[in-house]
């Protein structure tokens, strides 16, 4: 057996801000998502855009500044950079929906390697539900990346042939971006971007339970 | 002479009828009009049909109405939050309908309302559980040069309570930061648009450039004072 380091949540992030070009709009989700602002690389310019209608969405206000007419889609208080621009809710989904959003990161419950994507509901009976705008997020941007652990707590793989769970859309994510490897869906199935140090391709095969292209 | 602007919230509200659909800006609780939602609780309709992005924060606002036992339907996108206790405890109990949207979907069909547009495709929710009707039956869909839409249906409302930040006598509206969310798609998709502002300008002092919502979508508006927006719907880290 390999023996290899999972990337830590932060190296995840990391790795994916990495991808994130210069002049990006870019989408970072609720949850694990909005790490990657804190890695984006020195000396390029995003704007980031907060589906409750900010574009130049910064940092976390100090203590004591914070303004509640000010948050962000997970409803805590955020800042606006000097060129940030306010507009209403039909205009904010047409960014995602018209494809003007280049790139927006999700979390997920499980992903197909042909891209369907599962994030919105575990389906559990008596569960409340909320889909908020991650539906649109999924098929809106030009690029849907997701942001996961490979493996659940039990060690089976997230990403998987079918979703069991509820579907947010179908074939919309574009890379799969996961503490033990980065992987691409296609409609052939999974392809090989990276994988961490150490880790065999048998292994992440064996791990995902599906072919993966390299 | 054109006045919109109402001497109360009272009075700004007379009139809605039970059984009104009341469109509601805000989005957790930046833009929620909490003094109008006050003063529905005391205009006493009931049978209401709410539509807002989520269910209520808290004890106050939207979540009393729904604790007041006068909805019979939330339609919205995200109902659960951490903080939602009092619609989580009437849904499970089934005492209220919910119609979940996603939050696109929600925005673009009450633009649809606004705009006179009788349906509409939209890529949001394809192939998904919420591609379907209250009876399980699947909403009508459509291939369009390779991509796949649901057909989807306006959202008209009786009534919408958006909160602006200034207006005038014309019912132009200017709105505050992200507060602004979902007011003016609210304002343009229903029969009567009632407004909160902080200030009352006179004709021609709000700069043109400005406006948000034009009057045309606007009936009343009605002077609150100004206070600052609480934080809700997410855990406090202590």
């Amino acid at each position: 057996m390999s023996h290899y380091n999972k990337r830590s949540k932060q190296e995840l992030a990391q790795r994916v801000a990495r991808d994130i070009f210069d002049g990006a709009y870019v989408n970072l989700g609720i949850g694990q998502p909005t790490l990657v602002a804190n890695y984006l690389p020195e000396g390029i310019e995003v704007v980031l855009h907060s589906e409750n209608g900010i574009l130049g969405m910064g940092p976390a206000p100090a203590a004591g500044d914070e303004d509640y007419d000010l948050i962000n889609a997970g409803k805590q208080p955020v800042t606006l950079l000097p060129g940030g621009a306010f507009f209403h809710h039909a205009d904010s989904f047409a960014m995602m929906r018209g494809g003007h959003i280049d790139i927006s990161v999700l979390g997920a419950f499980q992903v197909s390697g042909t891209g369907d994507l599962a994030n919105w509901s575990t389906g559990e009976p008596g569960a409340i539900p909320a889909v908020g705008g991650a539906m649109d997020l999924a098929v809106g941007a030009k690029q849907t990346w997701v942001m996961m652990d490979l493996l659940t707590k039990q060690g089976e793989s997230k990403v998987v042939r079918q979703c069991s769970y509820p579907l947010t859309g179908i074939a919309c994510v574009k890379r799969i971006y996961t503490d033990l490897a980065t992987l691409a869906c296609t409609p052939q199935g999974l392809e090989l971007i990276d994988m961490v140090h150490g880790l065999e391709h048998g292994e992440l095969e064996r791990l995902v339970g599906l072919p993966v292209r390299v | 002479m054109i006045n919109k602007i109402a001497s109360s919230i009272a009075q700004s509200l007379s009139g809605i009828r039970d059984g009104s659909t009341v469109l509601i800006g805000g989005f957790g609780t930046a833009g929620i009009p909490n003094e109008l939602i006050e003063g529905l609780i005391d205009q006493g309709a009931r049978d209401l049909t709410i539509v807002n992005n989520n269910a209520g924060n808290g004890d106050t606002g939207l979540a009393a109405l729904l604790k007041a036992g006068r909805v019979r339907k939330i339609i919205c996108s995200f109902p659960r939050q951490t903080d939602s206790h009092v619609f989580d405890e009437l849904y499970r109990s089934g005492r209220i309908e919910l119609e979940l949207v996603p939050q696109g979907n929600l925005a673009e069909r009450l633009r649809a309302a606004g705009a006179g547009i009788g349906a509409f495709f939209t890529p949001t929710g394809f192939g998904t559980d919420l591609a379907r009707q209250a009876d399980g039956s699947l909403k009508e869909t459509r291939r369009i040069q390779g991509k796949d839409y649901v057909l989807e249906y306006p959202i008209h409302g009786d009534v919408a309570l958006i909160k602006a930040e200034a207006g005038d006598r014309w019912g132009n509206l200017t709105y505050r930061k992200a507060a602004r969310n979902f007011g003016p798609v609210m304002a343009m998709a229903a029969r009567r648009t009632i407004a909160t502002v902080h200030e009352v300008v006179e004709l021609g002092q709000m700069d043109p450039e400005t406006v948000v919502t034009p009057g045309i979508f606007v009936s009343s508006i009605v002077r609150i004072d100004r206070v600052a927006t609480e934080a809700g719907g997410f855990k406090k880290t202590a």
